[in-house]
């Protein structure tokens, strides 16, 4: 770290997109042998410049400095060649194949043989040298996420990066996991490695960090040693504000439960426990955040509370009635709307038109169309209204909803479930990923609907939303919930504790 | 030279890719009939004047049509949703199977009773037969790609050991073939010609495919399932239930053109219900796929397809040419029509040195 060699050297960089500027002549250092941070929101252009550095997009403007030398990066190889590797948030890695198949795969050129023990062995040494503890023999779809993630490092160790890309990578881990990752990173930096971590989680970029670089709007913001700097500079520095916790107003008076969930167990997809005797409840005219770092539970608690997934224990009533045995049409019968986390993937039917997708879970309504037939013309009046209503910037109710960009299709969503007839709205990362002026949007849509009466379950992994928005938050640590705050008197680092592990009962 | 990802499928290539890929085919096609000394453009004319040049090879086009829409709507449907049911070979022969049953049991009434017996009959045995595969997706999540392709061999079995075997006719001198079957249980032709009532069932079916599939709930069941699949469990649809439905209606389909080609066209059950060198069963898969699983498409396309059967026999007696030419049409024309389909999802895109991709916009931020 006292070592001031400079291992790359963005200078000027640009980026542009059609009607963005990604990244606007970005400078950045990063020393040998230095853990340096890139923070920033969402769409500040962290992944841009990444993406930049590892071959992927070629920069409008600006040059690139590798050990001192010029580089032109045409090609994801020519990064990996100079020795630059990236761990993507979503890993490439072939399930039935062992660690050190993956590990491999893709080196070497044509016929030439792979010798797979000598590989194997080398994995070994990595693995120990580095502290990624990760069977070389096990098969992928064995593993925990967090040991895939090791096997991603293991890989661009094993073709000899001396400078790593890192990009959110403890989004996906739990704490424990994040600790033995940081511990990983602290190690390859003792041994020269130079390291980009992406992220904005303050706590840990805190942490781990010996400089803090902010992107905000595409600009280098500023670049900071670690000793130099707090969370509330850096957050500043983010945001280009003081967080202040703008709340929304609060309803006075709440109505009657219309959510009551009670001693809920379930599994994940891979048959492990994901929910462990989970208890609360909404009333009327309530917004109950809750809380967690992301793959605690939140996930299964969606699905579980909305019908699409059963739980292996406990009940869930809505508005008095058991759900026990209800399959997802009953939920969406008795009144429970859901805004997905996964817009594209779940949420909607890319191909099919807005005003498809506008009766995705309404086409069984006697409003669109008469015993077995459907009634597209009232579909298409539907979404005329569903565009007018919620400002939605689209050629038309005939556009595949795959070709809006991502603050109009969370429109769509929640135009959808909202002007449906319902008690009950559950909302999974409602403005993950969308700009300044959709994120307003979709937090006012949903306080509005809280005032009318509406009962919302908003889970969220952004705390400054969840305190702005909810009545009462509830955290969720391994599937158990940790205790349930009044967010007018919730503290952060409470509920910062709570999401590591600690019950309410010991940070109160 | 890249592909990148449409933002928008375009409409234009959706219906161009069809009719330049046959067009592809048949000069691929010309240059293997070259290459065998004989002339592409005689053979193809002779085809084209033989099939659909006189009122005879018109109506023999509406006859290898018949079974082919059937086929092809059960084939279509199934694809609407993903399910991609390669059975319809052996689903046809499970229906040829079970009209015969009907016939088999002696009785020989009118045919007011008879027929929709055997029709029942055919269509309930292909969807027993399409159903085994579909239960085992849905229970076990079997791949049906592959089940349903094997199934063809059993069902196709199945029929040779009744032919062969207890269904025989002992006045057939030793041919696997059933006796003719009675009056009552022929389907009614066209006076002078060998067009029968299926080719109008094949069309009333193919109105009620078009208003399911366009529009009733059901229909956009299908088609969500089909576009994500996730989409349709959020949005509360039975995925199980209607695996079984759509398999139930896609095989029985397939089930009743084995029963009109038993009761229109061979009259009796035997070996090759379905042309040896392109069965109908397996041309049906390349008629969805061309049709783009619309209904309409799938009439169209099934009288072109008969045509080339026609045309193909033709060629076969006075050109001396095998009648396999209609398999290597028929394969090239799916070779190009794969090919094609990834146009009209991505563009091609030549780099120049200094030019970047514009993929990079879905992406950016």
């Amino acid at each position: 770290m006292t070592d001031d060699k400079i291992a790359v050297a963005l200078r000027g960089i640009t980026k542009r997109f059609p009607g963005v500027i990604a990244n606007d002549s970005v400078d950045l250092e990063l020393r040998e042998g230095e853990i340096h941070t890139l923070l920033g929101e969402n769409g500040a252009g962290k992944s841009t410049l990444m993406n930049v550095l590892t071959g992927i997009y070629r920069p409008d403007a600006g040059s690139i400095s590798v050990f001192g030398r010029t580089v032109q990066l045409k090609t994801p190889k020519d990064a990996i060649d100079l020795g630059i590797g990236m761990v993507h948030q979503s890993f490439k890695l072939v399930p039935t194949h062992t660690v050190t198949e993956n590990i491999v795969l893709g080196l070497g050129r044509g016929f030439s043989r792979v010798k797979l023990d000598e590989a194997q062995a080398r994995v070994a040494t990595l693995s120990k040298q580095y502290g990624v503890k990760v069977d070389p023999n096990a098969l992928v779809w064995q593993l925990s996420i967090g040991e895939q993630q090791r096997v991603e490092i293991l890989k661009i160790l094993f073709r000899g990066a001396k400078i790593l890309l890192l990009d959110e990578p403890t989004a996906v881990l739990t704490p424990q996991e994040s600790e033995e990752l940081f511990h990983t990173l602290r190690s390859m930096r003792e041994q020269g490695h130079s390291i980009v971590f992406i992220s904005h989680k303050l706590d840990e970029v805190m942490t781990i960090s010996d400089r803090i670089t902010v992107l905000r709007g595409g600009k280098n913001v500023g670049t900071v040693l670690v000793q130099d700097t707090n969370p509330q500079d850096l957050s500043h520095l983010m945001v280009g504000r003081e967080i202040k916790f703008a709340t929304f107003p609060k309803k006075e008076s709440r109505g009657e439960q219309v959510l009551e969930v009670e001693g809920v167990d379930a599994l994940n997809t891979r048959g492990l426990p994901a929910l462990k005797g989970v208890t609360f409840s909404v009333a009327a005219g309530e917004i109950l955040g809750l809380a967690g770092v992301a793959g605690n539970g939140q996930q299964e608690l969606a699905q579980v509370i909305t019908g699409l997934q059963r739980p292996t224990a406990g009940t869930v009533r809505v508005q008095g009635a058991d759900m026990r045995g209800k399959r997802a049409r009953h939920f969406i019968d008795a009144g429970v709307s859901y805004v997905p986390a996964d817009r594209h993937g779940v949420a909607t039917v890319g191909d099919m038109s807005l005003s498809h997708n506008s009766v995705l879970r309404r086409y069984r309504e006697p409003k669109f169309g008469k015993g077995p037939l459907l009634n597209f013309n009232a579909a298409i009046g539907y979404a005329r209204r569903l565009i007018k209503e919620f400002n939605i910037s689209t050629p038309g109710h005939a556009t595949p909803v795959r070709s809006l960009s991502g603050g109009n299709l969370q429109k769509v969503i929640l135009a959808r479930e909202m002007t449906t007839r319902h008690h009950l709205l559950v909302v999974m990362s409602a403005t993950r990923g969308l700009d300044v002026g959709a994120t307003e949007f979709v937090r006012k849509t949903l306080n509005d609907h809280r005032h009318q009466g509406g009962s919302i379950v908003l889970i969220s992994e952004d705390l400054e939303e969840l305190l702005s928005l909810s009545d009462r938050i509830a955290v969720i640590f391994h599937g158990e919930i940790m205790g349930i705050v009044d967010a007018e008197t919730a503290r952060i680092e409470s509920l910062g504790l709570m999401m590591a592990g600690q019950r309410l009962s010991e940070v109160a | 030279m890249r592909l990148e990802l449409r933002l928008e499928r375009s409409r234009k290539l959706e219906y161009l890719v069809p009719v330049v890929s046959v067009l592809l085919s048949l000069v691929v096609c010309a240059v293997l009939l070259l290459s065998t000394g004989a002339n592409p453009l005689a053979a193809y004319s002779a085809m084209l004047k033989e099939a659909f040049g006189t009122s005879y090879g018109i109506t023999e086009v509406l006859v290898k049509a018949t079974p082919l829409i059937l086929c092809g709507l059960g084939v279509m449907l199934a694809f609407k949703m993903l399910f991609w049911n390669i059975g319809a070979e052996g689903q046809l022969h499970m229906g040829a199977w079970g009209a015969t049953a009907v016939v088999m049991t002696g009785w020989d009434g009118s045919p007011w009773l008879m027929i929709p017996a055997m029709m029942l009959g055919g269509f309930a045995a292909g969807a027993l037969w399409a159903l085994i595969p579909a239960y085992l997706k849905v229970k076990l999540n079997t791949n049906e790609i592959i089940t349903t392709l094997l199934l063809n061999y059993v069902a196709i079995l199945w029929v040779a050991h009744f032919i062969y075997g207890p269904w025989k006719d002992p006045v057939s001198f030793g041919f696997p073939m059933t006796m003719q079957f009675p009056e009552g249980a022929q389907l009614l032709r066209l006076a002078g010609t060998r067009v029968h009532l299926g080719f109008v069932f094949a069309l009333v079916i193919a109105v009620a495919l078009y208003f399911i599939q366009e529009k009733s709930r059901w229909g956009f069941e299908i088609a969500v399932t089909g576009g994500n699949p996730n989409a349709a469990e959020y949005a509360g649809m039975n995925a199980g239930r209607n695996i079984l439905l759509v398999m139930l209606i896609s095989g029985g389909l397939a089930g009743l053109a084995g029963m009109v080609e038993v009761s229109g066209i061979q009259l009796k059950l035997l070996k090759d219900i379905s042309p040896h060198a392109a069965p109908y069963g397996y041309t049906a898969i390349i008629i969805a796929w061309l049709a783009r699983r619309n209904p309409w498409g799938v009439v169209l396309v099934s009288i072109l397809m008969g045509g080339l059967y026609v045309g193909g026999e033709t060629v076969q007696i006075t050109m001396k040419l095998p009648v396999n030419i209609v398999l290597i049409i028929q394969a090239l024309i799916l070779f190009f029509v794969l090919g094609g389909d990834i146009l009209s999802r991505y563009r091609l895109v030549f780099d120049r040195p200094g030019q970047r991709p514009k993929k990079a916009a879905l992406s950016g931020g």
